[in-house]
């Protein structure tokens, strides 16, 4: 079997998620109420229970209701549940229930805050850093103790601080963002070819424009991979924030969904989050791609 | 008094042992006059381009240091221009705003107009109109240079400082852009330092060659005039009746001083000594004396 053009990796990826859907499905089919065996009485006391209801025909079946909290749903419940959110998706219910657009948009919102500000933080103290070896080796080990702590480490001690769970999660999304950025900017700036440094010096540039001219767009490429990890740990660090803090956004819908014992509402959040971080990153990467350069 | 001058300089580091230092080279005096060009030849380490960053000032001598037009370099300037080895073309910029931005800094007072007027000037004259919104990775090692030296002859500097220019390109391309550096120099008759190990290139481009010893501890052995009548072009040398003889010379020079490592003339170069000077159309008149004296 040659590999051809004709075989478009995307019909290999509709034929890998046909096989999971399959999978999922069948794993999941619960066999219908079978009454054989049970006594009357027995079938009154299920019935009692809520566990199966009464059919127009006579006979029983499980009740619907609470077929929602047995097991994982199947793919087709999900899709249900998909359905009906999407369809209330800029629709406010109440204080706590509001459409899935709205909690997107709160997450986005918070993460954007905190990504932005930590990067223009990081970016620079990393250029002072980079242009000053003493000082950088003066404050390295620092940033070694601080990057490896959970941003959620800080949650308590933020909350007790800024005493507003708004902030705390914009604060947890800082905390994420900023060392990744700050250390890569700093070694960066540090490890720019020293010609180019050399030719700003003889050309006699200014300090403002040697750095707009030449270290910002000559670190650019080891200062977007920095990004692109904060990026990535902001992110995931943004989901538990919500959870713990009880902000609307994605990380809340699947906790309240697991709240309302809803499993096909949690695996439909899980779903939200995975496409707004695929949405974030392709902006992101938009971005990336006009400052970087090839040398 | 000569135009640039390198006095008694010496440059030491710090030994990869840590403590003491080790001298790259001593007391190395060179005289170069206005509008002249003047090549180091030496083999790698011998601190050649540590000696061109000093009168770039991109380098602090330990000890002495380089005058131009009688004043001391003290750091890098817009009056000694450096076209390096790998060429330090600002590789998120085009070809344009790489000349554009040093045009810029000589001439703060132009207006965009003149800057670009100038710019474009110096781009046609190394033959690169056309690429002028390109970036230098759309660029082979020859173009790229050919940006170097726009960027370096753009704001007409007082010194040139070739710092192993064509090192990195190709054996074909090299011999064609020397040629384009000489007709460019017959143009400006800037001053001209380089640094060179093309003995070719050498000998197609200077007025004078210096020849540098060994490290640790290098100096400045001999000079030698090229006694070979300007314009020069690669075809034309050859024939020149000094061009073999001078070529036999620095090849025995440089051949000598490899296997040897260390010097086999000056003892312990307690006091260096002065360089020798080689002149092959004086040689032909008074010969065994400048043969014997080394």
């Amino acid at each position: 079997m040659g590999s051809k053009s004709t075989q478009h990796p995307f019909f290999v990826s509709v034929f890998f998620l046909g096989i999971f859907l399959f999978v999922w499905h069948v794993a999941t089919i619960s066999p219908p109420f079978d009454p054989t065996g049970k006594t009357d009485e027995e079938l009154l006391v299920m019935e009692f229970n809520g566990d199966i209801v009464q059919t127009d025909g006579g006979g029983y079946a499980w009740n619907p209701e609470k077929e929602k909290v047995k097991g994982v749903p199947g793919p087709m419940t999900v899709l249900e549940k998909a359905w009906v959110e999407l369809n209330e998706a800029f629709v406010i219910k109440g204080t706590n229930d509001h459409g899935i657009a709205f909690l997107v948009g709160y997450t986005v919102s918070r993460f954007s805050v905190g990504f932005l500000v930590a990067s223009g933080v990081a970016i620079l103290v990393g250029i002072i850093l980079g242009l000053n070896q003493m000082l950088f080796r003066a404050l390295n080990p620092f940033i070694q103790i601080l990057k490896p702590i959970s941003p959620l480490a800080w949650m308590p001690l933020l909350l007790y601080t800024v005493k507003d769970p708004k902030w705390t999660a914009i604060l947890v999304v800082f905390m994420a963002a900023i060392w990744p950025t700050l250390a890569t900017t700093a070694f960066g700036v540090n490890s720019l070819r020293k010609e180019y440094l050399q030719v700003a010096a003889i050309l006699q540039l200014s300090w403002f424009k040697r750095l707009y001219k030449v270290i910002l767009p000559g670190a650019a490429p080891t200062i977007v991979n920095g990004l692109r990890i904060s990026f990535g740990s902001a992110l995931v660090a943004v989901v538990p924030a919500e959870m713990l803090l009880g902000e609307l956004g994605v990380g809340y819908l699947s906790w309240i969904e697991w709240n309302n014992l809803d499993i096909a509402g949690v695996l439909f959040a899980i779903l939200v989050v995975g496409t707004v971080g695929v949405l974030l990153d392709s902006g992101f990467n938009k971005l990336a791609g006009l400052v970087t350069y090839r040398e | 008094m000569s135009f640039l001058s390198i006095d008694h300089v010496s440059k030491y580091f710090p030994s990869h042992s840590g403590n003491g230092t080790v001298c790259i080279f001593e007391k190395v005096t060179v005289k170069i006059n206005k509008g002249e060009f003047v090549t180091v030849i030496g083999h790698s380490g011998c601190g050649k381009s540590t000696l061109l960053n000093i009168i770039a000032g991109l380098e602090t001598p330990t000890e002495g240091g380089a005058i131009l037009n009688g004043q001391e370099v003290s750091g890098p300037g817009l009056d000694r221009m450096v076209v390096f080895q790998n060429f330090a073309l600002m590789p998120w910029m085009t070809v344009f705003q790489n000349v554009a931005i040093a045009v810029r800094s000589a001439y703060p007072t132009w207006s965009s107009q003149e800057i670009k007027a100038h710019v474009q000037k110096y781009i046609t004259l190394v033959g690169l109109q056309g690429a002028e919104t390109k970036k230098p990775t759309a660029l082979s090692g020859g173009m790229k240079q050919r940006v170097g030296l726009a960027r370096a002859f753009s704001i007409e500097p007082k010194v040139l400082l070739l710092d192993e220019p064509f090192a990195q390109i190709d054996a074909l391309t090299r011999g064609v852009i020397q040629e384009e550096l000489v007709q460019m120099w017959n143009a400006t008759r800037n001053t001209v330092f380089m640094v060179t190990h093309d003995v070719d290139e050498a000998i197609l481009l200077s007025d004078r060659i210096m020849l540098m010893t060994n490290g640790p501890s290098a100096r400045i052995a001999e000079i030698v005039d090229v006694t070979i009548p300007r314009p020069r072009s690669r075809e034309t040398i050859i024939d020149d009746e000094h061009y073999y003889k001078i070529r036999n010379h620095i090849i025995h020079f440089l051949v000598r001083h490899a296997s040897h490592g260390q010097t086999d003339e000056g003892g312990d170069h307690a006091e260096p000594s002065d360089p020798v000077e080689i002149n092959f159309s004086r040689q032909s008149t008074n010969k065994d004396e400048t043969v014997m004296s080394h």
